[in-house]
């Protein structure tokens, strides 16, 4: 739809504005590891105060200083929160500008579009008919139970052309907020208001609707339990240290102070402060990917499909067969054949027809002839004779099915040459379809007709192949056929004769072998298989059965955009377990910080494991907190963006990240908090 | 020599873990092996007694409730013989009840697979109470964790299945076709080796200076032979393997160091087999033998190279011919530091916790290596069954940290790992650190508590953190030093052990429920595999870094700064 920067500055002032507003504790709670972090920042600015009273366990600059930084901790977590809805609530901005107070045309009776009365499009109804004429906006999801018309989807879509919305078939259903150019329609209301698409759309973009998706859940259990066992650790060595005192005779108890920090750095607040950020994001790249889901858990069940459905027509193949070849039967030059060809498909405004006047040029340089011009009279295909001409000049030109020419001229006592009928045979076991031309009673060729497989799609098979995806053709042709455009397109397999019923079952067995099946589909029959399928895209310029079975909505009508679809699934994952990676590695050289320090007094001896070599015990304590807070602004940009994937397989992907992010997670901190410690001293604060 | 001897020991324990593990997955699948096949009427004799079904199936809450019942039932009846031996036979020198705390510590030590022993064998127990209570809930202890790894195992094996199996079956068959048989057996060599096995009341010795000394006798290799193969480890006489009756011999002692891991090692062949992929065993193996092999050669290298004040006086600590060199403080001069760095590390990553030399007595960081061992949770090897699938507890976490990262829905052997599994996972990793770390804070905090640490200082400290380490994680091996027959620490550390114990113990059946009912999701090229080098370095990491950052501050207070006072 449109990309934006990074830091907008207008998203940018909101979100600093909304992180302070999200510091209210019912907001915090629901984010455990964050929650630990405001109670400890309450806790440490109460001892803030007992300290600036006289009774402090610590100098009340430390103690303020520890406890401001946990409260920029909360904030940088809640500004990277808040950065990701203000991206989405732009967006949702924007799309309510379409939602102007809108009157619809309701009509008294369904069958009467003449009698209509004017009310407000929320109060419309599920169920409800309203006429919907040119220069009106429509006021609702619906069908179309009448009429056709052009219509700008522009305010949805972001697609400027005009598309063509019209009674039964695939293209019925419209949408609220898009407007009609030209001539009218009779729509059924097919959402209640707040459940329209449009209301879905900036629920979701807004992130106020937002579930948490199955992997977030069961990543927050990860992460509570970390907290708590971070908690145990950090809480027991009171005691422990108390213990030491004694048993030492020298020192005093750690402060609570101290043990507040080493908590706070070691709970994993770098992935808990970014985590709902993570989600929020991903769900935002879907929408610039122009796809609607309905659910987190979609987007999310996208990452793990490997099996993928596709249906040959307009995803696979351009859509029609096109002439590809002019084999001329013996003693016919094959300019004779191709001339005859064009003549008789110059009336013919099939795209297979447009495609033989097309070759004849290309092959032949035959100019386009004017069909009037010339005098010819156009014969057209009828279910009956089941072949199209022309009669020009006395000549009776036919093309059509093998059979149907063969009838015509055997009727007039001729008859089809072996070397035809061996053609014939040769294209049809190809996959191809032949088309017989023929003069009077004499055959003069074959041409060739093919499904044309698309550019590129080949590659992009191939990338889903290294993804783990398994492709599927689904096709209404017969085996041969398809067989022939499935190794050409470089499918993995295909499913030829499809019904209704056998796409469903072919989706079943699948699951049954436990394979997470993804599907694109637009039409009415696609219905019962998209409700099957895991996961569901819908085509935006398919019927209002096929969006309500689908769980994703691809707005570009794109069946190959399930390919991004999943890229982006796997993003919010990979960035997931790839900052949860890096926010645990980095503890280790918290540890090496801060324990040392921690019991300076106790046992100075444990200085030998301060490798850092930091300045003072107080500088070691401030400068792993203050690392633990600037981490998660530094790493915003990539939470927002999402880890890169590549189709490199399993294993390759996670050496690459435990690298990154692993090994990083272990060296960072050791440099942050050392370059943290020298300019704090070098400033004189510690 | 040294170095030889622990490649010798770790190639032989892998050589034959394989063929026992092996032996384990047929019984445990029910295709007895010709070799087993004469013991068949015992186990239909036993379900005839029972009134069992054999092919009855069990689903996790029935087959945990079954557990729980039993392990119950055992620790009431050890408890009860303790508290009546003064009554009872085979009580030849006149043992006296055992005191409430005591006994509630021993009746959940032994029924826990712990075998913590809060009292010195010899001279509390009765060889009623030894071998009625003692031997036997050794046998049945060791089977239960058997059953909740197989358990386990069929979680990832069942598709779409309500049921896990039947505990009694797993009891019945672990104790009678693969305990019994391998104890006998041993039992039978430690007794070609001067392992004592009797009933004689202690026979009075007069030593050199005149002096008049008891020696106990009793009936010892058997219980040994189980206690080493089952990760008991609870000795027949207090000193454990290091009184000359209980480990005479150099054989004896390779025997009884190889059954302290061989079932556990078997059992990674065996949950391979179950799973019907040998990788995924071996992947675990691997993992396993990466941290047990580094420890070893720890232990051997701080031990060798004595303590600090030997090196500032100038003592030959190098091995020689005539002598062991190092520091042999508290180590069997028979024995030497090789093999008693072998022991202890492998007691110690096995929950087993029996001993042949004094790990109080090591240097600080020699004695930190088995330490740490127990509190990465008894994973590595660990108890009988109790290791392994805590370790595949510690598989699904990085599973599924590491399927996130990959960018699918994480997955181990075709079962998607969802917040289910992930918090009884972290629910089981959990409590055992719980249990140690709060018991320690409670006893350091109270007087009867500090009352028992016997050095002053950080040692006292580790000697606290040990003995709830070694209960909350059911190893039972001692640091020695601490004082814990007191009525606080027979307590508190049996609380550890029922905590270290049945709260993985449940929430692993429970995963073991929720696995088996889902679907089994065939691997493709987007599937992480978990049988690579990758996937056993991102597990030994995972149990590696849980178990340190959760610990590090308290070894630092424990061990880490008592080797740095000794430098300075």
């Amino acid at each position: 739809m449109y990309k934006k920067n990074l830091f907008d500055p207008a998203i940018t002032r909101r979100a600093v504005r909304d992180s302070f507003r999200k510091l209210d504790p019912r907001l915090q709670i629901r984010n455990p590891v964050m929650f630990v972090v405001w109670v400890c920042a309450v806790f440490t600015s109460a001892l803030a105060l007992q300290a600036l009273l006289g009774h402090g366990e610590a100098p009340f600059g430390f103690i303020l200083a520890v406890s401001l930084w946990l409260w920029i901790t909360l904030l940088f977590a809640n500004f990277a929160e808040a950065l990701a809805e203000g991206r989405g609530k732009a967006q949702a901005e924007s799309l309510r500008k379409t939602r102007r107070d809108v009157q619809a045309k309701r009509l008294l009776n369904a069958k009467d579009r003449t009698r209509h009365e004017s009310v407000s499009a929320p109060s419309l109804r599920k169920g409800e008919v309203v006429l919907v004429e040119a220069g009106d906006v429509v006021p609702c999801d619906g069908e179309v139970l009448e009429g056709v018309a052009s219509v700008d989807e522009s305010a949805i879509t972001g697609e400027s052309a005009p598309v063509i919305r019209e009674s039964g078939g695939d293209r019925s259903a419209v949408t609220g907020g898009t407007r009609v150019l030209s001539d009218w329609l009779v729509v059924r209301v097919a959402a209640n208001p707040g459940e329209a698409f449009l209301d879905r759309m900036i629920a979701l973009v807004e992130g106020s609707k937002r579930q948490k998706t199955p992997n977030e859940i069961a990543l927050g259990i990860l992460l509570a339990a970390l907290t708590i066992v971070f908690l145990l650790a950090t809480a027991t060595l009171l005691p422990f240290s108390a213990f030491a005192v004694h048993a030492s005779g020298q020192g005093q108890t750690v402060t609570v102070t101290v043990l507040v920090a080493l908590l706070v750095c070691l709970i994993p607040t770098t992935i808990g402060g970014l985590l709902s950020a993570i989600g929020i994001a991903g769900m935002d790249r879907m929408i610039q990917a122009n796809v609607i889901a309905n659910s987190g858990r979609a987007v999310e069940a996208a990452g793990d499909v490997d099996v993928l459905l596709l249906d040959k027509t307009g995803t696979i193949t351009l859509g029609n067969r096109q002439a590809v070849e002019f084999l001329a039967a013996p003693g016919v030059t094959p300019e004779e054949l191709a001339d005859a060809a064009q003549l008789s498909s110059l009336a013919d405004e099939t795209p297979e027809g447009r495609s033989i006047v097309v070759l004849a040029k290309e092959r032949h340089g035959l100019r386009e002839r004017r069909i009037q011009e010339i005098g010819a009279v156009f014969v057209p295909f009828t279910a009956q004779t089941r072949m199209s001409g022309v009669d020009f000049e006395g000549r009776q030109i036919r093309k059509g099915a093998d059979d149907a020419i063969a009838a015509w001229i055997a009727s007039r006592r001729g008859s089809l040459a072996p070397e035809v009928r061996a053609q014939v045979e040769r294209i049809a076991r190809g996959g191809g379809t032949p088309l017989l031309v023929a003069e009077g009673d004499r055959v003069l060729g074959v041409i060739h007709l093919k499904d044309v497989v698309k550019g590129g799609i080949r590659e992009r098979f191939g990338e889903l192949r290294r993804m783990g995806i398994r492709t599927i053709m689904i096709t209404g042709d017969n085996s041969l056929t398809a067989a022939s455009i499935a190794a050409e397109a470089g499918v993995d397999d295909f499913l030829a004769q499809a019904t209704p019923e056998a796409k469903l079952a072919l989706i079943r067995e699948h699951q049954s072998q436990g394979h997470l099946v993804a599907m694109a589909g637009d039409g009415t029959n696609d219905a019962p298989a998209l409700a099957q399928a895991d996961v569901a895209v819908a085509m935006n310029s398919g019927t209002q059965a096929a969006k309500e079975a689908g769980n994703l909505i691809d707005l570009d009508s794109n069946p190959t955009k399930l390919i991004e679809i999943v890229e982006i699934g796997k993003q919010m994952l990979m960035t997931r377990g790839s900052l949860t990676t890096f926010s645990i590695a980095n503890d280790v050289a918290k540890y090496f910080a801060i324990i040392p320090a921690a019991f300076a007094l106790t046992y100075p001896e444990l200085k030998s494991l301060d490798v850092m070599h930091l300045a003072t015990p107080a500088s070691a304590i401030l400068s792993a907190v203050i690392f633990n807070a600037l981490i998660i602004v530094f790493l915003i940009p990539l939470a927002l963006r999402g880890v890169a994937y590549r189709p490199i397989g399993a294993a390759a992907l996670l050496r690459r990240n435990l690298l990154v992010y692993g090994l990083g997670g272990l060296v960072v901190p050791f440099a942050g908090i050392k370059l943290i410690d020298l300019a704090l001293s070098s400033l004189g604060l510690a | 020599m040294s170095w030889l001897q622990i490649l010798f020991y770790l190639v032989v324990l892998v050589v034959l873990a394989k063929p026992l593990g092996g032996f384990m997955a047929r019984i445990y699948e029910g295709e007895m092996p010709a070799c087993a096949r004469w013991l068949a009427p015992l186990e239909r004799a036993i379900y005839r007694f029972c009134g069992l079904r054999a092919d009855q199936e069990q689903g996790w809450k029935s087959y945990a409730g079954a557990m729980l019942a039993f392990n119950l039932l055992g620790l009431l009846a050890v408890y009860a013989l303790q508290r009546l031996q003064g009554f009872l036979p085979l009580n030849p020198a006149h043992m006296a009840a055992v005191s409430p705390d005591s006994s509630f510590n021993t009746a959940v030590s032994f029924a826990t697979n712990t075998n913590w022993q809060g009292y010195g064998g010899e001279t509390t127990m009765s060889h009623l109470t030894q071998m009625l209570g003692l031997s036997v809930q050794n046998f049945v202890s060791a089977a239960s964790g058997m059953a909740v790894l197989v358990a386990l195992a069929r979680g990832f094996t069942r598709k779409s299945s309500s049921t896990i199996g039947s505990f009694w079956v797993d009891l019945v068959r672990s104790t009678v076709y693969i305990l019994l048989p391998l104890s006998i057996v041993l039992a039978l060599v430690l007794v070609s080796q001067g392992v004592v096995q009797n009933f004689a009341a202690p026979v009075v010795a007069h030593t050199l200076q005149g002096a008049e000394q008891s020696i106990s006798m009793g009936p010892a290799a058997s219980q040994i032979a189980i206690k080493q193969l089952g990760t008991n480890g609870g000795g027949f006489f207090n000193v454990n393997s290091a009184h000359p009756l209980e480990n005479p011999t150099a054989f004896s002692n390779l025997l009884e160091m190889l059954s302290i891991l061989l079932i556990s090692a078997g059992l990674c062949f065996t949950f391979g087999r179950l799973v019907k992929d040998k990788r995924q065993g071996l992947a675990l193996l691997a993992s396993m033998l990466i941290v047990l092999a580094p420890c070893i050669v720890m232990v051997q290298l701080f031990e060798q190279a004595g303590t600090h004040a030997q090196q500032l006086a100038g003592v030959e600590l190098s091995a020689a011919a005539d002598q062991p060199g190092g520091n042999m403080e508290g180590k069997e001069l028979r024995l030497g530091i090789a093999n008693s760095a072998i022991w202890s590390v492998a007691t110690t990553a096995a929950s087993n916790g029996s001993v042949n030399a004094m790990h109080d007595s090591f240097t600080p960081l020699g004695g930190l290596w088995p330490m740490w061992l127990i509190q990465l949770g008894e994973v590595i090897f660990g108890g009988v069954g109790s290791g392994l699938y805590g370790l595949l507890l510690f598989a699904i976490v990085a599973v599924f940290v590491a399927g996130l990262m990959v960018g699918r829905t994480p997955e181990y052997l075709g079962k998607k790992i969802g917040a289910f599994e992930m918090q009884w996972a972290s629910f089981a990793i959990l409590a055992p650190c719980v249990a140690v770390l709060f018991g320690t804070a409670v006893a350091v905090l109270l007087d009867a508590g500090r009352a028992g640490v016997a050095n002053p200082g950080a040692h006292g400290f580790s000697e606290i953190l040990y003995a709830f380490s070694s209960a909350g994680n059911n190893n039972g091996s001692a640091f020695a030093g601490l004082s814990a027959n007191t009525p606080f620490f027979n307590i508190a550390l049996g609380f550890a052990m029922l905590v270290g114990r049945y709260l993985v113990m449940l929430p692993v059946l429970a995963i073991a429920g929720a696995l088996a009912a889902k679907k089994l999701v065939p691997a493709g090229p987007g599937t992480l595999p978990t049988h690579g080098l990758l996937f056993v370095l991102l597990l030994v990491s995972t149990v590696l870094l849980v178990g340190a950052l959760t610990f590090i501050p308290a070894l630092a207070l424990g061990p880490i700064v008592e080797q740095l006072q000794m430098l300075h």
